[in-house]
């Protein structure tokens, strides 16, 4: 065990998906044409006032419920200083004294060698405020390229407590906030558009020792398995440094997906100075407990819940029922299939498995699997009624991947029907036993691993549709016995 | 309370305000000042006070979230100092 310990506070931005802006009525929608989407508010032309969305706050409020933290009874906007080109008023609207989300917390589920352990994550508090634009650098050359489409679109940021101790905890809280914003419906938390994105600050500190050490903070993590790779090597680069006698410098660096490093952005040492004050253009926002108690009336199943749920209704394991429980569109699919193919376990070894192989391969998505849950309930279940073994359900899985159609109508065009008949089969043991006296003897000399080898003749005769279990039955049985 | 020219200068900065060279010297008189006055109403006890963010007694009305503005990008850009393919053009910010 290293002699230091790793100290991690995540800050996560979740771009809310209301139909409109934060603060106007422009459309909040990713991918439209440069500035289609970027009204008087959003590009802060004089004379203009926000007006707070009200879906925003609900939004903020369940957050808040899933993560039972405090809602606040009154919570303020305050402009946060700075000058940018994607900021076109030259501050943000942001929320400093007066957050929407107070103290909560999360639990997380941490892998490990000796199985999965369960760990409380302080949330320091969520507030509400508005995205900036897009500075593009190389499409004009010379000059930089503003798209304010982006300007204004809600973000709830989620700000930890320094409590996790490793880049697989910060990877498994990142996990489980990404689960509840889904569930929660306010956000489709796609990294890869930045509806999800994350900044980690990094300490180390000596073990034992209760002082923090120096933070760094790393910016655009937009992949779960970005923040991992560079927490990773932001902690060797701290320890490095400690360990030949230097000192950490407070400042916030940037992570190289292409190279794997974080470097240098810009030091903080020279603090940065936002001047925030309360925005005069936005009241107080009042919350009442009635506003707090309908929210709560429509709180969807949280993964925390729908992971025992799963554990309990359908008997799997802690480790299965994490796999298909954990993400909303996941479970959807795991519950559709198994409640047409009936075996909660062999139904969550095919999603995690098979499934889960085949949209990696094609890059898709869950919910728009090529293969419908139903579809798959309907091929286990002629796996459960020994129609076909496992091995040549998977090659009529991936005809339906590929070709489409019902397991059924594969199975019989193909003529992957299992040998049922007893009768066949003996003979073809029979047969196999005869014309392989060497191996036979062997065999019965103890070098009993050959079974595989007689097993083997027989599915290649059968084409592999021999029943497997009746294959082995007969097979012991007639080379065990003697004869 | 004391303020000196370098910090004059630091905050000219942070809110991007071009400041000739004799210039700082008297804004440190107009800033002293305010800070006097700022110091005066510390001598009053506020301890029983709730802290005011904004001096209108009503809560923000808020807005039904419904999509109210249409695309007005020609309009808009049509005063901008340079724009390309739909984007607003400033002076490079990176190197």
């Amino acid at each position: 065990m290293s002699q230091w310990e790793t100290v991690i506070g995540l800050e996560v931005h979740v771009q809310l998906a209301t139909a409109s802006k934060i603060f106007s009525g422009a459309a909040n929608r990713f991918g439209a044409e440069p500035n289609r989407q970027a009204s008087a508010v959003d590009l802060g032309l004089p004379g203009v006032l926000p007006v707070l969305n009200e879906a925003v706050v609900r939004m903020a409020i369940r957050f808040g419920l899933a993560v039972d933290a405090e809602i606040a009874g009154t919570t303020q906007f305050a402009r946060k200083n700075y000058f940018y080109p994607d900021l076109p008023k030259g501050y943000q609207i942001s929320q400093l004294d007066h957050p929407i989300v107070g103290r909560g917390h999360l639990d997380i589920i941490v892998p490990g060698n000796d199985g999965d352990t369960v760990k409380t994550i302080g949330i320091t508090r969520a507030h509400l405020e508005e995205d900036a634009g897009k500075s593009i650098h190389d499409q004009v050359p010379g000059l930089t390229a503003v798209d304010l489409n982006r300007a204004g679109t809600p973000l709830l940021e989620i700000v930890s407590e320094p409590d996790l101790r490793s880049a697989a905890e910060a990877v498994a809280y990142l996990r489980e906030l990404h689960a509840i914003i889904r569930d929660l419906g306010i956000s489709d938390g796609n990294m890869n558009e930045g509806s999800m994105r994350c900044d980690a600050n990094v300490s180390i500190r000596p073990r034992g020792e209760s002082k923090l050490g120096t933070r760094t903070e790393i910016k655009n993590l937009n992949s779960f398995r970005f923040l991992e790779k560079a927490i990773e090597f932001e902690v060797e680069r701290q320890q490095e440094i400690l360990e030949s006698g230097g000192r950490i410098r407070q400042e916030t660096r940037l992570y190289d997906a292409e190279r794997n490093e974080t470097r240098s952005m810009r030091s903080k040492e020279e603090a940065e100075d936002y001047r925030y004050f309360p925005d005069p253009d936005l009241l107080p926002v009042t919350i009442t407990p009635a506003q707090i108690e309908a929210v709560r009336a429509e709180m969807p199943e949280l993964p925390r819940a729908r992971r025992e749920r799963f554990m309990k209704q359908y008997g799997l394991s802690g480790y299965d029922s994490r796999m298909v429980a954990s993400d909303h569109a996941t479970a959807a699919y795991f519950e559709a299939c198994v409640a047409v193919a009936g075996d909660a376990k062999l139904t969550a070894n095919w999603v995690m498995g098979e499934l889960a192989s085949v949209l990696n391969r094609e890059e898709k998505d869950i919910d728009t699997a090529p293969v419908a849950p139903a579809a798959l309930g309907r091929l286990i279940s002629r796996i459960q009624d020994d129609t076909i073994s496992s091995k040549i359900a998977k090659t009529v899985f991936e005809i339906m991947v590929t070709d489409g159609g019902e397991a059924d109508a594969i199975i019989e065009a193909r003529g992957l029907r299992q040998m049922s008949d007893s009768g066949e089969l003996e003979r073809l043991v029979d047969s196999v036993i005869a014309d392989n006296p060497d191996q036979v003897a062997q065999y019965r000399a103890g070098k009993t691993k050959l079974l595989g080898y007689f097993v083997g003749q027989i599915m290649k005769a059968t084409g592999g549709k021999a029943n497997p279990g009746q294959l082995n039955e007969l097979l012991r049985a007639r080379l065990d016995g003697g004869s | 309370m004391a303020i000196d020219a370098e910090q004059v200068r630091r905050i000219a900065h942070l809110a991007r305000i071009g400041l000739a060279a004799d210039e700082a010297d008297r804004y440190i008189d107009d800033l002293e000042s305010i800070l006097t006055m700022v110091e005066r109403m510390h001598a009053v006890d506020t301890s029983g006070v709730t802290p005011l963010a904004h001096p209108i007694d009503v809560s923000q009305p808020l807005r039904p979230d419904r999509v109210t503005e249409s695309d007005q990008r020609d309009a808009y850009q049509a005063d901008a100092p340079a724009v390309a393919n739909g984007f607003y053009l400033v002076p490079r910010v990176v190197e």
